[in-house]
């Protein structure tokens, strides 16, 4: 009797062991079985990708589409290549799409956001996005705004 | 005697060196012969069990109690600062992180020290010091294979299972300070956590953690116990040791995995 007391505690701690594993990887951790299914790839040259960061966000409306797998720099242009894998149902985007980096809130992370084109065509697998709009560099417009004001002076 | 001439240094150095060594080895050798020597467990399942349950399920109260507190102090802590930023959204991400990558393990390995691989000490060194262990082997009977391996593999198995209970209930205590006392938006305190943890680089991270602190842990412990003078006090010095030693490996390892795993080398 002593001893069914005893492998019924064991195991119902064991069970909690797993319970907790089983928490943490479906509500901590959002991980879903169905996490990575049908993607395809496209990719994009942005100027300056300063900041982005691979697994971020790849969104249309402000809804998650896809995520960055991959971050090089194009060999020839010398332009930031990325690469991103965007939802099998979103299969209808057009070849004129613009992709932009965007920052979520002031001091947030980089995500790229899709805004949607005209032409009748469609972005296949592999496809490139060939209107983009880089990072904000912080840098570049203070940059900008000094010679503004400086320009004005001299007049 | 007032002083020491060069050589007796000398000498008194090397001496301890062989001492480390010694043990060190004796240690090793002890490990493997309690692991792989002569078919493995001695008494089969019911030697486990119960050793599950003294050295598992009794620290159980111990590991949920100060899960619930350090989860809510982080909350608590978190929230004051990040408030300052206008960002009190991150206090889960904040509170996952924190435990699931160091204090879930860690804290866990400390406590699982002090509680049951003291116990451990005691246990096996009060055997040794009553000539227990040496009847066994009279009677024909492996004392590595009876006593020390059922109580190795117990270690191994109920740290990392009590480290994953910790963390579980340190984030249900950080949301449940976040959210239900100081009135973080339930939606993006959990959104916030789920975009930021990842399963593979910070969950099993801390499980890898918590498994190799399970296992010095538990070594220590049982080794120390075997290793003892079979005094009373030798067994109070064996049992300190093992407090001591097994906290220092605990955080020295931490810091060199953490700079394995998170350090982008």
């Amino acid at each position: 009797m002593q001893n069914r007391t005893l492998e019924t505690g064991v195991g119902l701690f064991l069970l909690a062991g797993i319970l907790a594993l089983l928490l943490l990887a479906l509500r901590v951790s959002g991980l879903s079985a169905s996490a990575n299914t049908d993607t395809y790839k496209l990719y994009a040259n942005f100027d300056n990708i300063a900041g982005l960061t691979v697994r971020a966000k790849v969104t249309m409306a402000g809804v998650n589409i896809g995520k960055v797998t991959a971050i090089d720099l194009d060999h020839d242009t010398f332009t930031g290549r990325v690469t991103m894998e965007v939802n099998k149902r979103v299969n209808n985007l057009p070849s004129d799409s613009t992709a932009s980096i965007l920052t979520a809130g002031l001091l947030g992370e980089k995500y790229i956001g899709i805004s949607v084109g005209g032409d009748d065509q469609l972005l296949k697998d592999g496809g490139t996005i060939h209107d983009t709009q880089s990072s904000l560099v912080l840098e570049d417009l203070i940059g900008k705004f000094l010679l503004n004001s400086v320009g004005k002076d001299a007049k | 005697m007032r002083r020491k001439s060069l050589m007796d240094r000398v000498r008194l150095m090397g001496r301890s060196t062989i001492d480390i060594v010694a043990v060190l080895g004796r240690s090793g050798i002890f490990l493997v012969h309690a692991l792989l020597g002569r078919g493995g467990i001695g008494g089969g399942f019911q030697l486990l069990l119960r050793q599950l349950h003294s050295v598992g399920v009794m620290s159980l109260a111990i590991i949920v109690v100060s899960g619930v507190f350090i989860g809510m102090v982080l909350a608590l802590q978190g929230f004051s600062i990040l408030a300052k930023y206008g960002s009190e959204q991150a206090v889960g991400q904040m509170v996952a992180l924190t435990l699931l990558r160091e204090l879930g393990p860690v804290v866990t390995a400390l406590l699982f020290a002090g509680r049951a691989g003291s116990a451990l000490t005691a246990e096996i060194g009060n055997m040794k010091s009553t000539e227990q262990l040496s009847s066994l082997e009279m009677i024909g009977v492996d004392p590595l294979k009876y006593i020390v391996a059922p109580r190795l593999w117990a270690g191994f198995i109920s740290l990392p299972v009590l480290a994953l209970i910790f963390s579980v209930v340190g984030i249900w205590g950080g949301s449940w300070v976040a959210v239900d006392w100081l009135g973080v938006y339930e939606g993006s305190f959990w959104a916030n956590m789920q975009n930021s943890v990842s399963f593979t680089d910070d969950v099993l991270n801390g499980v890898i953690k918590s498994v190799v602190f399970a296992f010095v842990v538990t070594w220590i412990a049982v080794f120390q116990g075997y290793d003892c003078e079979p005094t009373s006090e030798g067994i109070s010095r064996a049992t300190t040791k093992t407090v001591v030693y097994a906290s220092l490996a605990v955080l020295g390892l931490d810091f060199i995995m953490t700079a394995l795993m998170f350090g982008d080398f």
